[in-house]
């Protein structure tokens, strides 16, 4: 089985972060990166369906500057079993620019299955996965938290509010992955070692154009501050007042 | 939940690591968050080595790490085992020296004294997990001097047949081998002191826990016996030789213990800091007192040192010039700078401190053992003496 993974280089989001001086982008300054959480994910929904394959190879694939093969490592570290960096100085925000390289590159890759991250964690588009698949003419299933192959054909669960949905599809095809597979493992020391010997292409983004573009990053308002009405049963009768006509919650 | 730990890097040490030392570290700070945090502090309340975490430090390559893939190691460089070593200690002094243990008092002699056939056959099975060792050179009477041992190897026709009594062991009753360090010669004779390789199951060999600690709760400490206690002759490790194959090892160890020391001290620092924060007094966060930032100053400043000074070590031990006098100076100075870094954070937490659900009062009375073991902070302090004057004050 032969499974591309497409992994995004992103800023971990639940460190302190502050919108750079355009307004455009984070300020880089002290940001530490990563793979998106949900890719991270998808490789480990890769290496699993290998290893229980018994053979077969997982190829992880990234867009960015020379700064991806960081995070491209980190994925041979884990396991994959070798890398592709398509070259570009920027990722555009635009999800249909990045799909077009990718499905440029996996297009005749002979790829079984291509996995994506539900979405990235830092632009929250969704939209690259279902993107690609397109271009590249193949099915897609989005957002799954279960994957079983058997016999050239595959059957994904999705979570639905207050139910599960499961689907089957012909291969090849577009996966994208939700949390619910298993937790992506960690690299490996050996592995991390092992990961320096493993082949890594650098070859040049073939992106399409970007008819997107941000405007302005901005955080949301502060929340207005509480309000101390009185103390005891004396501040009852104008808290409900106040929570009929200014709060219009009763 | 306490957001995860991200380290201290007041003057971007991180950009003096490789990448590979940086992913090292990265794996061994995600999995002590996810695997040891959850649980350390039962584990030092009950006073007992969480042995389920062996397999998973097993599996990602924690034990002797820096030893060659050809016997089952990771092959790493000595800033990286560091780095395993700072983080592990980040979680717990205990988990700190099970590795330490393992990796640098029993894997290490069995690779530099070691015959091939010995380390073709232990070091695979140390480095899984397989088998748990432990380091026998104290003696009850015997600890800043360990080449007073008593503890003697006499050869027989049979064997070795080891006497005598180790004290202070950790990892002693759970460990499956032990490296026993006994006199083959005359009781005065530092130079006839030679490594053996004891099975536990070895007739005449016992262990058993040391009760009652106050510190290093999480970790295993022995006292082990050997009564009449024979092992054959392919037991002694063949390139040991004198109290100077012993210190080899607790040069290897107490570098680590180095790197750990700055591990334990940022976890303090990190927790006075985010405490210094949130607990409003007199109205405002205590962090915004002179006297608190006093003691977030004087750790981050130490700490920093610290890095540094440790880093620039472990440069020397890949280069291949480190000398024992320089980790000394490392162990003494870290270990004494994480006592102090652990103290006032506790007292930063006020009555919170004292509670095992914050972590400076674990690190803090653990720091204490750590401050002896591995040649007292006293030991160095005379060590770095001798080193300078040429004098020895012991
Ligand atoms: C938790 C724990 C785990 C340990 N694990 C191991 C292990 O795995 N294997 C092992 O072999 N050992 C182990 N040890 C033993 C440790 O190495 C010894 O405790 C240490 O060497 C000190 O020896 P001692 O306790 O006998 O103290 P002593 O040597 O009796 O020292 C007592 C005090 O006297 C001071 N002192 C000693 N000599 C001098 C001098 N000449 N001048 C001035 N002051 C001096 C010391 O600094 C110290 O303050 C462990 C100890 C502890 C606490
Ligand atoms: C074992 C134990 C038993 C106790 N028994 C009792 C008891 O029987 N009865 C009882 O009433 N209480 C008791 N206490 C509570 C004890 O008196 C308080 O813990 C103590 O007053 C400190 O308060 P705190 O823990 O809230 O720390 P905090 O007041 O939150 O202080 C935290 C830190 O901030 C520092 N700090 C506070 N204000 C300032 C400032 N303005 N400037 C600079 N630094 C500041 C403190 O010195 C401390 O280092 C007990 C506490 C313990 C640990």
């Amino acid at each position: 089985m032969k499974i591309a993974v497409c992994i995004k280089r992103v800023p971990d989001m639940d460190l302190r972060f502050a919108i750079g001086a355009g307004g455009k982008a984070l300020d880089p300054v002290g940001l530490k990166f990563d793979i998106a959480d949900f890719d991270g994910y998808a490789v480990e929904a890769g290496l699993r369906l290998v290893e229980s394959h018994g053979s077969g190879e997982v190829v992880v694939v990234s867009i960015g500057p020379t700064a991806v093969q960081e995070t491209l490592r980190k994925a041979l570290g884990m396991g994959a079993h070798r890398a592709i960096h398509l070259d570009a100085a920027e990722v555009p925000f635009d999800g249909m620019s990045i799909a077009t390289a990718l499905a440029a590159e996996l297009k005749e890759g002979g790829y079984d299955l291509v996995l994506f991250g539900r979405m990235a964690t830092d632009s929250a588009n969704q939209t690259v996965g279902p993107m690609a698949a397109h271009l590249m003419g193949l099915p897609c299933v989005t957002a799954i938290s279960k994957l079983d192959i058997a016999n050239g054909r595959g059957t994904a669960e999705r979570q639905l509010e207050g139910a599960t949905e499961t689907m089957e599809f012909p291969m090849p095809a577009v996966v994208t992955i939700d949390e619910g597979l298993g937790r992506p493992r960690l690299p490996s020391l050996k592995g991390i070692m092992a990961a320096k010997k493993k082949p890594l292409e650098v070859k040049p983004a073939q992106l399409g154009a970007a008819n997107l573009t941000v405007d302005v990053i901005a955080f949301p308002p502060d929340r207005p501050p509480g309000r101390i009405i009185g103390e005891g049963a004396d501040a009852v009768p104008e808290l409900i007042r106040l929570l009929q006509t200014e709060a219009k919650v009763l | 939940m306490a957001n995860a730990f991200v380290g201290v890097d007041f003057y971007d040490v991180d950009s003096l690591l490789s990448e590979e030392e940086r992913a090292v570290r990265d794996t061994v700070r995600a999995w002590v968050e996810e695997h040891l945090m959850p649980i350390i502090g039962d584990a030092y309340i009950e006073g007992e080595f969480p042995k389920q975490l062996i397999p998973g430090m097993a599996d990602l390559g924690f034990f002797g790490a820096n030893l060659p893939e050809e016997y089952g190691c990771a092959g790493l460089n000595n800033v990286s085992y560091g780095l395993i070593m700072q983080e592990l200690e980040r979680g717990d002094s205990g988990i700190r020296s099970f590795a330490s243990v393992q990796g640098a008092l029993v894997m290490y002699p069995i690779f530099a004294f070691g015959s091939e056939e010995q380390k073709k056959h232990w070091l695979p099975r140390l480095a899984s997990g397989e088998e748990i060792g432990c380091f026998g050179l104290t003696e009850p009477d015997y600890g800043s001097n360990p080449g007073g041992m008593i503890t003697t190897a006499k050869e027989t026709t049979d064997g070795w047949l080891l006497n005598g009594a180790k004290m202070w062991i950790t990892n002693g009753s759970q460990a499956t081998v032990s490296i026993i360090w006994a006199k083959t010669g005359a009781i005065d004779d530092t130079k006839s002191i030679r490594g053996f390789i004891v099975p536990a199951s070895t007739k005449g060999y016992t262990a058993k826990d040391q009760k009652g600690k106050l510190s290093l709760r999480a970790s295993d400490t022995s006292e082990i016996v050997l009564q009449d206690c024979l092992v054959p002759k392919d037991a002694i490790l063949p390139k040991s030789g004198g109290i100077k194959s012993p210190l080899m090892c607790l040069t290897q160890a107490r570098y680590g213990i180095a790197w750990g020391g700055i591990g334990a001290a940022m976890a303090c620092y990190d927790e006075a800091l985010s405490y210094s924060k949130e607990r409003i007094m007199f109205g405002k966060p205590i962090g915004q007192t002179q006297l608190q930032q006093s003691r977030l100053a004087e750790m981050l400043t130490e700490i920093t040192k610290a890095q540094l000074l440790t880093l620039q070590l472990g440069r020397l031990k890949d280069r291949g010039t480190m000398t024992p006098d320089q980790v000394s100076l490392a162990k003494r100075n870290n270990i004494n700078m994480a006592c102090e870094a652990a103290r006032e954070a506790r007292r930063l937490l006020g009555a919170n401190g004292i509670l095992a659900e914050y972590h400076s009062m674990r690190h803090m009375a653990n720091l204490e053992s750590v401050y002896t073991y591995e040649g007292t902070h006293d030991m160095h302090t005379l060590i770095l003496g001798q080193a300078v004057t040429g004098l020895p004050a012991f």
